[in-house]
């Protein structure tokens, strides 16, 4: 035998041995991981948003561990086996010689590629699916659940329902401030809270917008995360599948008081929410009345302390359009 | 150097390094009261309730920006108004707040804060007048609130008349137009809180939020509750 076919048939030894253990590695690891991790990685699955987005995590780590199991695999492999001062280890070969490896290069090319690509489709395809994955869509959501336009255009007029069981989208609009969320509950007459509440098994439409400067609407557990931008919009759906607290948080730096702006909310089962509302509405209804009637954007005033947020006829606004309301009730 | 003098100049820059180190984690770790903290633990019995006082002023008159809106406190032991926003209150306990407010008002960029929240039975007094919900559409506006978002406390604070001769220095004398409101809150547990004026009140900035809005002493502060 020469010395030349030696050389190849320990290559390959070399080779079938390194991609038998990273297989085993590869499937240990993933197995692991999927059942015992995989179930307890944030978000959660407090909604189809989050449990989506728990599922993109663990396929991702599924995929990712094969390539850091081998590359570490590899490099711990080449140190005992390749070291230069074992005997019997040829000198390292280099320059063309290395470049002559199209098999390998081919491969390398190709498998990162179909990677890459199958990750962009996958990506894709489940914000597609996802509905815009808990995201701000703008003002105009390009994917949004059944139900949705009928549930919106109808909160705009007024004349929206909610009940339990009903199946319908259930319109939530967050109104940031410095430094405070406040929702609105257009389905209920229009008040509005500092509590966040939500009944379970239901498609939620948030309706994100600022009274002042760009804050950001992160419900993490909930897997929402919508910007909140004066005069804009921001629509971001997901459907609640759990009872249970989350935790609210503005993430983007909107001033001294940032880090304070947060809040808890919760989702409660559809006759507790039902509940919670009528008696919200209620208990609001003295103070919904000086409200200005809903919409989904208001127009901050500039001038601070010497104007009102709400146009009275009065005031000089910061806008020339007004867009939430006109006159109000005196 | 002799070997000696080497070593121990190695080992005097350790130890001091050390020191730094030892010194900033135990910094880090016990943030502590920031200092002019003004006390309210120690200003009656254990478990009686506290009494707060404050004022508003539309413009304080004095330091380095004395034509800002400002809150100013009672010192609870001397009975003197101090420019001071950091207050230590005793952990679950009632306080009893009284606010004497001396700026006047517009409507609320959000009439949500028109309404008393948070507050025991939900409501407060505008000038010995029960109220839980004022309409700042109507009448001098509303000048502040007084809100610990944590607490979910917020109460208005309802304007005095714009056209009259408003305290421009403070601390205001009760001669001055001014409405006094009075609430009761309690205290949660031990820990740290922020508490804030929602009225973008800082004239001349865009928005109203920049000035005594977005600058500690001003319109909002911190509440340290402890055991």
């Amino acid at each position: 035998m020469t010395t030349s076919q030696n050389s190849t048939s320990n290559d390959v030894n070399h080779l079938r041995r390194i991609t038998l253990i990273w297989i085993v590695l590869s499937i240990v690891g993933d197995l692991l991981y999927w059942f015992l991790v995989g179930p307890h990685v944030p978000p959660g699955r407090m909604t189809s948003t989050a449990k989506a987005n728990q599922f993109d995590f663990n396929v991702l780590f599924l995929v990712a561990w094969p390539v850091l199991i081998g590359i570490w695999e590899y490099m711990l492999y080449a140190v005992l086996n390749w070291r230069s001062g074992k005997a019997g280890v040829p000198e390292s070969v280099g320059g063309p010689k290395a470049a002559e490896n199209r098999k390998l290069q081919v491969s390398w090319i190709t498998i990162t590629t179909v990677v890459v690509l199958l990750l962009a489709v996958y990506g894709t395809v489940e914000v597609v699916v996802g509905k815009g994955s808990g995201g701000g869509e703008g003002p105009n959501p390009i994917w949004q659940p059944a139900g949705a336009v009928k549930a919106e255009t109808a909160a705009l007029a007024g004349s929206g329902t909610w009940a339990p069981n009903s199946n319908d989208v259930l319109p939530v609009q967050v109104i940031a401030q410095q430094w405070k969320f406040t929702y609105r509950y257009p389905t209920f007459g229009g008040f509005e809270s500092p509590e966040l509440i939500l009944p379970n098994n239901t498609n939620i439409a948030f309706d994100v917008t600022s009274l002042d400067v760009i804050h950001s609407f992160w419900a993490y557990q909930l897997e929402v995360k919508a910007d909140a931008n004066p005069m804009e919009n921001n629509v971001a759906f997901t459907k609640t599948e759990q009872l249970g607290s989350f935790e609210v948080r503005c993430s983007e730096l909107c001033g001294i008081w940032h880090g304070a702006m947060f809040n808890s909310g919760s989702v409660l089962s559809q006759s507790a929410f039902m509940a919670w509302a009528t008696k919200t509405e209620a208990a609001n209804a003295q103070n919904t009345q000086y409200l200005p009637p809903f919409a989904w954007t208001y127009t901050p005033d500039a001038n601070g302390a010497s104007g009102g947020y709400y146009p009275d006829g009065n005031l000089t606004p910061y806008s020339a359009v007004e867009t939430y309301g006109s006159k109000q009730p005196s | 150097m002799t070997k000696g003098g080497r070593l121990g100049t190695v080992l005097g820059l350790f130890l001091v390094a050390v020191g730094l180190v030892v010194w900033a984690v135990a910094s880090f770790l016990t943030p502590g009261v920031p200092g002019g903290v003004v006390n309210f633990v120690n200003a009656q019995a254990k478990g009686q309730p506290v009494n707060l006082t404050v004022e508003t002023v539309g413009s304080i008159g004095f330091g380095a920006h004395p034509t800002w809106v400002s809150y100013l406190v009672k010192n609870p032991t001397t009975g003197k108004w101090l420019h001071d926003t950091s207050w230590q209150l005793p952990a679950h306990t009632l306080i009893h707040m009284t606010v004497y407010q001396y700026d006047s008002g517009s409507p609320l960029r959000n009439q949500e804060w028109g309404q008393v929240q948070g507050t025991v039975g939900g409501t407060a007094t505008l000038n010995g007048k029960t109220f839980s919900v004022y309409n700042s559409n109507t009448g001098n506006g509303v000048g502040h609130t007084f809100a610990i978002p944590q607490f979910n406390l917020s109460v208005p604070m309802v304007g005095v008349i714009g056209s009259a001769t408003l305290c421009g220095v403070a601390p205001c004398h009760t001669s001055a137009p001014h409405n006094t409101e009075t609430f009761s809150f309690m205290t949660p547990g031990p820990g740290s809180y922020n508490w804030q004026c929602f009225v973008p009140c800082a004239l001349g900035y865009l928005y109203g939020n920049g000035g005594a809005m977005s600058t500690q002493n001003y319109m909002g502060g911190e509440v340290e509750v402890v055991q």
